[in-house]
């Protein structure tokens, strides 16, 4: 599929005397690594927040995969196909690797209580293919071996990887990645990015917050870059890495 | 006798108590966000201790009012050094546990206090004893006793007092910064543990005053009259807006005027035979002056968390509150 | 040496037999032993009740005994001469656990999407105001009967056998107790199956997900607030048919059975035996609900004997126990005395 996934128009949101996004329009491509970004403070996670419902929009519309995103709740947007991960990692602390990764099936699955308490087969046959589909994503994010591990005990860079796999379990078409890198060295910065780019060979879109300029020019297709809640830039990494805009305000004013 | 008037000065007295006691929930979640639910326990200790020196001196040859003060007196430290060893040997050490722990201890600790109380006061109430003359003013057809003038008088105090404490002197403002974000306070030199300490002790003094201003009202003192009495102030509480020390005065006052009014109307207003056309079977309940009503003031105790459910549900902020829900 | 599945299996055997023989080794040391086992048992079925809501969930509920006394009521005024109706317990039983089902969802649907220390007061208001209903709800209508509450409620019927009396039956003598006894067992293991399929369901990690991080758990795609609600419902149910159960037992219900304080006794006995952990939770249960007679037992007769008189009241000893055991729990233990398997299996790996 190609073409327009998800088209933002006019987002706005403020808290309190801060204006923290201002009339910001996006558009994602299917297929394509779309990068997100700008100076500490200038919006982007919330702008995430606002895609994916955990925090309610003053204005603006959101349209994913031509239909009109219902912004309401955050269950809806999984449900419609938009998964994300946290910038400081949120993982079930006391749930297995595999059963943080079964949760993120929920969205796609139906057993109710009536189905649990009796064990009927449709349960468990779909229980059986929750199970499965877990166990096959720890393996694509490489960590299958941790899989009875509570999710707390797992290193820094495996949890990122736990919190990649179950999202990924949501069944989404765009994967919200917020700030994956962050604390991470340079050897697991480089597998990450690997990751990432197996993630659009397997036909997903990507949607990247990223610190480490360095891996979102090397990786998207796309860029745009906030600044004090304004979309000041949208482009491929090269143009928007000479736009004198950006410059000015990566560097502050006058350096450029 | 007006009773719309009466009601409202009843309404008046309990609902300045009912703030005090409020201040001590407010202050210690602005800071800390717990419920503390052993504050009600701290309120009825105030009160018991009160009374029991009281009673002790009524036969002396003091002063009325002396023999009150020294009551009060004996009621405020204890309760601060009780409010203190609450923050210090259960709160603190939970304070990075999850969310569920500390709120657990409090349930616990309110009732280890209150058995201890029972313990030692046990199970029958502590009568105040009659040594103050306790006269009535008529007020435009109502009533109001001089108990009720000083009640009513001595929390405004208490509150203007904690007023200026909380925004005019150097230790009230860092509350107020910890209460904004405890961590940030802590970077600009508030020493957080002091000020988490302070809001405890803080609040179990001004709830000992009220504990013994709402005992002396109604008379007794129980063991068990922290436990509503808690749970009261902790709705005017969030009525205000939880958190906010000026909600919380106004939480108390309206609860206490919605309660007196409540407890005082909901008799007639549910009484089915005032309403016009009684028939059949309803119509032969009200002949010959019949009542058929449905609550009568014996539901008085209902309308304080009808009141909390009704505000969580539709401004679950408060009146002057701004936090709403759950942090992303 | 034995496999596991074996021995596991031999095992429960074991328990089943000494189960079954149980109530006739307390007949012998006297009936009353068989009438505190039963009580105690009805306590574990509250507690996997409560276990639900706060143990799996997250949610805590401080007004669960109202769910009891919903069940206990409905149960009282369907099968007593209170109103004149006498309908069999099979009939009334579901009937409770619905309606304390509905009264769960009456309450939890527009609290649950507070933070959750306000469910906790909200819901210990929520049993407040039942109790005074109960106390009050005599006039003008008399519906409950108010603080004499109801008594002389019909003890289950099942076919010719009451559970009343006593039968003889292959020479041995069924009391009524022992009767109940079979029957709060055969209820367990049926809640038993129920939690552990439920604790082992989509269902049940979604509520789990949402006591470990609500923010995560809705972006994962579960709808928290439904979710919530159908814990605190399921919570609710269970509760209710304790409460039918209770009733038939005692043959008598006041308001006085359903106060704050029986609600923070299944909540302990949930947390020292181990949130969310169903066997620690039912070894919390027999242990608390065991206390007060062991405190009969040894504190009264020994401070009479020290000091010739009764210093101390058990009742008010076992409130404290039951405080204490929160507070202390929490500080030394917060994860019970029989933590979930989860972090069991954890410790394992680490010492193999």
């Amino acid at each position: 599929m190609t073409g327009i996934l998800l088209e933002a128009r006019d987002i706005g949101k403020r808290f309190g005397g801060v204006q923290a996004l201002k009339d910001v329009s996006l558009t994602i491509n299917s297929g394509e690594i779309y990068g997100l970004i700008g100076p500490n403070g200038a919006g982007k996670t919330t702008l995430f927040n606002v895609f994916t419902g955990l925090y309610p929009r003053d204005s603006g519309e959101v349209q994913f995969a031509g239909k009109a995103l219902d912004l309401a709740s955050p269950h809806a947007v999984a449900a419609a196909g938009i998964a994300r991960t946290f910038q400081n990692i949120r993982l079930f602390a006391n749930m297995t690797a595999l059963e943080n990764v079964m949760v993120g099936r929920h969205v796609r699955t139906r057993a109710g209580v009536f189905g649990a308490i009796l064990r009927t087969r449709a349960e468990r046959t779909e229980e059986a293919a929750i199970r499965r589909r877990a166990d096959e994503l720890l393996h694509y994010v490489g960590i299958a071996d941790r899989a009875d591990d509570l999710a707390r005990h797992l290193s820094y860079g495996d949890q990122r990887r736990l919190e990649i796999a179950r999202a990924l379990a949501t069944d989404p078409q765009l994967l919200a990645l917020d700030e994956p890198a962050a604390g991470m060295n340079a050897t697991e910065t480089g597998a990450l990015r690997d990751l990432i780019e197996g993630l659009r060979r397997d036909g997903l879109t990507v949607l990247l917050i990223e610190h480490d300029v360095k891996l979102v020019m090397g990786l998207c297709d796309r860029v745009a870059v906030l600044d004090y809640g304004e979309k000041i830039a949208e482009d491929v990494p090269e143009a928007v890495r000479a736009n004198p805009k950006v410059i000015e305000a990566y560097l502050g004013t006058g350096a450029a | 006798m007006d009773i719309l008037l009466q009601q409202i000065i009843n309404g008046l007295t309990t609902g300045s108590v009912y703030a005090v006691v409020a201040l001590g929930y407010t202050m210690v979640y602005g800071v800390i966000q717990l419920i503390n639910f052993a504050h009600g326990e701290v309120v009825m200790i105030g009160a018991m201790v009160a009374f029991s020196i009281i009673t002790s001196l009524a036969g002396s040859s003091l002063p009325p009012l002396v023999i009150v003060l020294a009551g009060v007196m004996a009621a405020v430290p204890a309760c601060m050094v009780i409010g203190y060893l609450l923050e210090r040997a259960a709160y603190r050490p939970l304070r990075h546990a999850p969310r569920l722990a500390p709120l657990i201890t409090a349930i616990g600790m309110s009732i280890v206090l209150q058995h201890l109380a029972l313990l030692a006061w046990g199970r029958n109430p502590l009568a105040f004893p009659q040594i103050i003359d306790n006269r009535v003013f008529a007020v435009g057809g109502a009533a109001i006793s001089s108990v009720q003038i000083a009640i009513i008088l001595l929390s405004l105090t208490m509150m203007g007092g904690l007023s200026w404490f909380v925004y005019r002197t150097r230790f009230g403002i860092a509350i107020r910064a910890s209460a904004e974000n405890v961590h940030v306070a802590g970077l600009m030199g508030v020493n957080a543990d002091r000020v988490i300490a302070a809001t405890f002790v803080i609040g179990a003094g001004l709830g000992a005053v009220a504990g013994v201003m709402y005992g002396s009202y109604y008379g007794i003192a129980h063991y068990t009259m922290g436990f509503s009495l808690g749970l009261k102030a902790f709705s005017a509480a969030v009525l205000g807006g939880i958190g906010n020390i000026a909600g919380a005065m106004l939480g108390g006052i309206l609860l206490g005027l919605v309660e007196a009014l409540g407890t005082g109307y909901v008799g007639d207003l549910t009484n089915l035979c005032a309403w016009p056309g009684a028939q059949g079977w309803l119509a032969a309940q009200c002949a010959d002056g019949g009542h058929f009503v449905l609550f009568g003031s014996n539901y008085q105790d209902v309308f304080a968390f009808l009141m909390l459910i009704l505000v969580l549900v539709f401004r679950p902020s408060g009146l002057l509150g701004e936090r709403v829900s759950e942090r992303a | 040496m034995m496999n596991m599945a074996m021995r596991e299996k031999l095992g429960l055997a074991l328990i089943a037999v000494a189960l079954v023989a149980l109530p006739f080794v307390l007949a012998s040391a006297g009936t009353a032993w068989v009438r505190i086992t039963n009580f105690a048992v009805l306590f574990v079925l509250l507690s996997l009740g409560l276990n639900i809501v706060v143990g799996f969930a997250g949610l805590l509920d401080l007004g669960y005994v109202a769910f009891y006394a919903v069940g206990a009521y409905v149960y009282a005024l369907l099968a007593s001469p209170h109103f004149g109706l006498h309908l069999p317990f099979w009939v009334i039983l579901p009937l409770g656990a619905a309606v304390a089902c509905l009264a769960g969802v009456i309450l939890g649907a527009p609290t649950l999407r507070l933070r959750g220390d306000y469910l906790a007061i909200v819901t210990l208001g929520f049993g407040e105001i039942v109790r005074i209903f109960m106390n009050n709800l005599s006039a003008p209508v008399n519906l409950t009967n108010g603080p004499k509450g109801i008594s002389r409620i019909d003890s289950f019927q099942i076919g010719p056998v009451n559970f009343a009396g006593s039968d003889t039956f292959a020479g041995l003598v069924f009391s009524g107790p022992i009767k109940y006894y079979y029957l709060l067992m055969l209820v367990l293991l049926a809640v038993i199956v129920v939690n552990r399929r439920l604790q082992d369901s989509r269902i049940g990690r979604a509520w789990v997900a949402i006591r470990e991080d609500e923010i995560a758990a809705k972006a994962s795609g579960i709808n928290t607030r439904n979710i919530k609600l159908l814990a605190f419902a399921m919570g609710a149910s269970f509760g209710g048919i304790a409460g039918g159960m209770f009733a038939a037992i005692q043959g008598f219900v006041s308001p006085e059975s359903f106060v704050l304080n029986e609600s923070i006794m299944v909540l302990a006995m949930v947390v020292l035996g181990g949130m969310g952990n169903i066997w620690g939770v039912i070894a919390g249960a027999m242990l608390l609900s065991f206390v007060p007679e062991l405190l009969r037992y040894t504190v009264e007769p020994a401070q009479r004997a020290l000091f010739g008189k009764l210093l101390v009241d058990p009742e008010v000893l076992r409130m404290l126990v039951f405080g204490a055991a929160l507070v202390l729990t929490m500080r030394f233990r917060p994860a019970g005395l029989w933590p979930e398997t989860r972090h069991r299996r954890e410790m394992n790996e680490n010492r193999a």
